[in-house]
């Protein structure tokens, strides 16, 4: 099936530079993502703040500028893929998923509860517009291989982008991935490194260190690019670029610098929010410092 | 140098006349790609061990080589199946469904993908190679995945009727097959149904219900007992799950023994599955299970083993006599 373009959206201009205005509209779709995050995790009462907070920027550059996507059509052939290896941050890709028109937004209010579609970690059986399930860490960057090779495969015209965590990168099957995919020169496929530096037990470098990391996707066959992940220009330009270049015959990896908890001061300096819950007051609080906050 | 087996060398033409239904996969799967099923294939180097080298000549584009990333391998075929195509990939049972289980449960059977998974050289068939290429529990672990078909048949002409049925079937399936030396049970185009048991006899004496290679002995231990005057049958459970339970209870109902027989522990596997239905049905009749006892598999020549656990007719033969006594 061919994709048309008059129907595409959200409207892009893949390889162009974004406008002001673009890049305005993308920092308040992730304000939106974090507003969103905090008002879901009320109602589960416990949930992953910070490892949405870390990446809301990447969201909203790939869901509202880079990826090509129908509004309403979740299973679109010729969709750019999106995949999450940290599945735990499924609660701020949600309110995207709903605002795409995938599904009611009326969803979003019984997040968690019983019988919901929406849990703690995307389910594409029960989510439109998941792309892949995910929970286990490890396995989406093989997943993102296996699309992408079906795509060829099919002759179909969509790129893959996987969002990885960096505690994610001490999974053995990441390389595994990374490995064939370059093997395979997988050029459709991005993996996105969300570099916040943490993970659950601490720092990600305390933990089991995986640095020098743009050296080794770099001699696992990678393109590989750096870039500040809560700069909403920066990351779009970059992505469309990426995405323009039809002469790469590698696949790509961006590392996203990233701040766990961005935007909520006392979530970025204490690891111990990697999973937590606000008491209604510092709710408040914590939606008036998202709204005053530049990003 | 150790070269590679070329499918040119006579190491590999020799292989083949010996083992012919090695070339079943490949041969099937690149009759079911000519007639326009969405069949692509994966192995994780061992290409020539089952085969598929066949299929990746005919079809390179539609072929992947994963090379040692088993885990991979399953995820990759996972996220290859939501594009419309079907993925056959094979390695060795006692990778695919020990090392790769957690794939198979999350990216194959839970996210419900239409992945076929071969794993091949299962039991005891690798023999000298030694217990960590054993698979004896990969029945066991893959019937406990939800949504999961578990077949094991029981030789090439059975393996290529499943392989046909399977383009029709929607769900995810993991195949057991044995390494091509396989006796053969069944005439090319016998029919085959998942789920649906190949009852050869139901014997007033003794049925056995066995699965995969061993079928072929049970079926010989079956006749020289019938010779010598007892009434003894067999059923061919080739696929454990769903299992068949109603070809279970007839067994148990019109026999005084039932005698399971596997090449695979006897704790979960094909004698676990016929346990748990004559446990909750009823019946009345005697359950034996025979197979590998709890054990990890001795290292010897394939026939030595069979032999060993009497798993050869000879040997289910004698544990029938035993219990007919």
């Amino acid at each position: 099936m061919a994709s048309s373009g008059a129907n595409q959206w959200p409207s892009n201009s893949p390889g162009g530079k974004i406008s002001d205005e673009q890049a305005a509209r993308l920092r308040e779709r992730a304000r939106f993502v974090r507003l969103e995050t905090i008002r879901l995790i009320s109602i589960a009462k416990v949930g992953h703040y910070s490892s949405v907070f870390s990446c809301a920027e990447i969201f909203s550059v790939l869901y509202y500028d880079t990826m090509k996507l129908r509004h309403g059509e979740p299973s679109w052939p010729d969709r750019d893929r999106f995949l999450m290896g940290k599945g735990h941050a499924a609660v701020g890709q949600f309110p995207i998923l709903a605002d795409l028109g995938f599904f009611d937004t009326s969803w979003l209010d019984d997040y968690t509860r019983l019988g919901s579609p929406l849990g703690d970690h995307p389910d594409m059986r029960k989510v439109p517009g998941v792309d892949f399930s995910s929970g286990s860490i490890g396995h989406a960057l093989s997943n993102g291989v296996g699309m992408a090779l079906g795509g060829r495969f099919q002759n179909q015209d969509f790129s893959v982008f996987v969002l990885l965590g960096d505690g994610e990168m001490q999974e053995g099957q990441v390389w595994e991935a990374a490995l064939s995919a370059a093997s395979h020169r997988l050029s459709k496929l991005v993996a996105i490194v969300d570099r916040n530096g943490y993970q659950l037990d601490g720092k990600v470098d305390d933990v089991v260190a995986i640095e020098p990391l743009d050296e080794k996707w770099r001699a696992f066959g990678w393109e590989v690019h750096e870039v500040d992940g809560h700069d909403v220009a920066a990351l779009a330009n970059l992505l469309r670029a990426v995405k323009a270049d039809s002469a790469r015959e590698k696949p790509c990896c961006i590392i996203a610098k990233t701040v766990k908890g961005k935007g909520i001061d006392y979530m970025e300096t204490e690891p111990g929010w990697h999973l937590g819950y606000l008491a209604p007051e510092d709710e408040a609080l914590a939606r008036e410092a998202i709204l005053a906050g530049a990003q | 140098m150790n070269r590679a087996l070329s499918p040119d060398s006579w190491q590999y033409r020799e292989l083949n006349k010996r083992a012919p239904s090695l070339a079943t996969l490949a041969n099937t799967l690149i009759e079911l790609a000519e007639v326009g099923h969405p069949v692509v294939a994966g192995t994780a180097d061992l290409q020539h061990s089952n085969g598929l080298i066949g299929f990746a000549r005919r079809f390179p584009e539609r072929f992947t080589q994963f090379g040692i990333s088993e885990q991979n391998m399953v995820s990759a075929a996972a996220g290859m199946a939501t594009t419309g195509v079907m993925p056959y990939v094979a390695t060795f049972a006692s990778f695919l469904a020990l090392l790769c289980c957690e794939q198979i449960r999350m990216d194959v059977a839970y996210c419900a993908q239409p992945v076929r998974l071969i794993g091949h050289h299962t039991g005891i068939s690798l023999g000298f190679y030694g217990t960590s290429h054993h698979a004896t529990e990969d029945i066991a672990i893959m019937r406990s995945i939800a949504d999961l078909t578990v077949v094991s048949p029981a030789d090439g002409p059975q393996f290529a009727a499943a392989l046909r049925a399977s383009v029709h079937h929607p769900g995810p399936i993991y195949f057991r097959i044995a390494r091509g030396h396989d006796p053969v049970v069944y005439a090319d185009g016998a029919p085959f149904e998942f789920g649906k048991a190949v009852v050869h006899g139901i014997g007033s004496d003794l049925t056995i219900i066995a699965c995969g290679m061993p079928v072929h002995s049970a079926k010989a231990a079956m006749e020289a007992l019938n010779g010598k005057g007892h009434s003894v049958g067999l059923i061919d459970m080739h696929t454990i799950k769903p299992l068949d339970r109603e070809a279970v209870m007839v067994a148990a109902r019109k026999s005084r023994i039932v005698l399971t027989v596997e090449e695979h522990n006897v704790l979960g596997g094909l004698g676990g599955a016929v346990a748990e239905v004559m446990a909750e049905e009823g019946g009345g009749a005697r359950l034996l299970r025979h197979g590998i006892k709890d054990e990890f598999s001795l290292i010897a020549p394939p026939t030595h083993l069979y032999r060993h656990y009497q798993l050869d007719a000879a040997g289910i033969e004698s544990v029938a006599q035993s219990l007919l006594a």
